[in-house]
């Protein structure tokens, strides 16, 4: 009987942080105000979105999708086990997958069960000019070569042809063209990671190209 | 909330009869301050999933069966495959949840079924292998850029069309 006490508290308690979260729902705005008067509010603590150390790589038991409760979930292998004495990396899986495939630390296979048939590498950097003030894209084929085939890319994501393509930073972080694989599987797009792409630096004459609205008049 | 009430649902059989051998002989108001206690130590666990970077939660039809969904780990695929083999030969979509992979797809040999096969890999008998997600997790892709950026727009496929 004494568990029906314990039940009703739950539930007490539960209808009270319903209570509670929608109240402050609403009165979300109000309350930076009132930090502002003097105590720093939480939603001000330095890096509050950043993940943390001690959150990466977590064991499938622990990590929030794996079922716990669930016996199969304890037999999978973590990842940090996998991950030991592989260059490490500041995104995704925090492993550098092209440097340890380059150095020889990973064999994974090209072919599903014959291990000695070798990759079709193609070594062809394209050079993307971007607009803006950011360094140049280079596109190198060949780490892409080396996990993939041709026809994954080419011609449904990419067309095969000089100019043919407009990719925007837009459409990647929306999961389109890059972004089909960058910000899924391969390394994401993150402050720390653009430079992966953007690595070609401009001309040391580059200007900023002038908008048509500024060519017509000079002093804005 | 939807976390702390599949956390009680899945466990609520366990939980009762742990708790009818626990409250013996415990009076009324520390059974009520158990509660609270217990419920504010529910609130205080970690939400976030941190699931690895790319696992993917394939739940078009697991839910609906009233299987846990299926967790595909790219990370641990990728060690022993390079894209290539999944992702041109066995012709698996670079989309979660849209190959519409069914049972009777992996046992005729199709996607996973190429390799969970009892000779490349471990067979189809070993469920809870795959089917391991936490009940309820909607498809996606683990730590997306997509995810973190726009609401999830996946949705249960139902049954799977015979």
């Amino acid at each position: 009987m004494k568990t029906k006490y314990f039940f009703l508290s739950v539930l007490a308690m539960t209808t009270l942080l319903v209570v509670g979260v929608n109240a402050q729902a609403a009165q979300a705005p109000l309350k930076e105000v009132k930090s502002a008067k003097g105590k720093v509010s939480g939603a001000n603590i330095f890096n509050r979105l950043l993940k943390k150390d001690e959150q990466r790589n977590a064991a499938p038991p622990e990590d929030g999708i794996h079922d716990s409760a669930n016996d199969g979930t304890h037999v999978l292998q973590p990842p940090l086990i996998a991950y030991d004495g592989l260059p490490t990396s500041e995104f995704g899986n925090y492993v550098d997958w092209v440097k340890s495939l380059d150095d020889g630390l990973l064999k994974p296979r090209y072919d599903l069960s014959d291990p000695t048939v070798e990759p079709l590498v193609m070594d062809l950097d394209i050079v993307r000019e971007v607009k803006a003030s950011m360094p140049d894209v280079v596109f190198p084929h060949k780490p892409h070569t080396q996990w993939l085939h041709c026809s994954n890319c080419h011609p449904k994501i990419f067309i095969p042809q000089r100019n043919a393509n407009v990719i925007s930073m837009s459409a990647i972080l929306l999961g389109q063209k890059c972004g089909v694989c960058h910000g899924k599987v391969s390394f994401p797009i993150t402050t720390k990671s653009c430079t992966k792409c953007h690595s070609k630096p401009k001309p040391a004459d580059w200007k900023p190209p002038k908008s048509e609205a500024s060519l017509k008049n000079p002093w804005r | 909330m939807c976390a702390v009430r599949d956390i009680i649902k899945s466990h609520s059989a366990r939980v009762l009869v742990f708790f009818d051998e626990f409250m013996e002989g415990v009076s009324m108001f520390k059974s009520a301050m158990i509660g609270l206690l217990g419920m504010l130590a529910v609130l205080m666990l970690p939400q976030a999933a941190q699931a690895e970077y790319a696992d993917v939660v394939i739940n078009n039809y697991a839910d609906a069966a009233g299987m846990r969904p299926a967790v595909f780990p790219h990370w641990y695929h990728r060690i022993r495959f390079r894209c290539k083999v999944c992702h041109a030969d066995l012709g698996f979509k670079l989309k979660a949840g849209g190959n519409k992979i069914t049972m009777a797809k992996i046992i005729d040999g199709k996607f996973c079924g190429a390799c969970h096969n009892g000779e490349i890999s471990w067979s189809v008998e070993n469920c809870g292998m795959c089917h391991s997600g936490v009940p309820g997790t909607p498809t996606q892709i683990h730590g997306s850029t997509v995810q973190r950026l726009v609401a999830p727009t996946y949705k249960s496929l139902g049954k799977p069309a015979k």
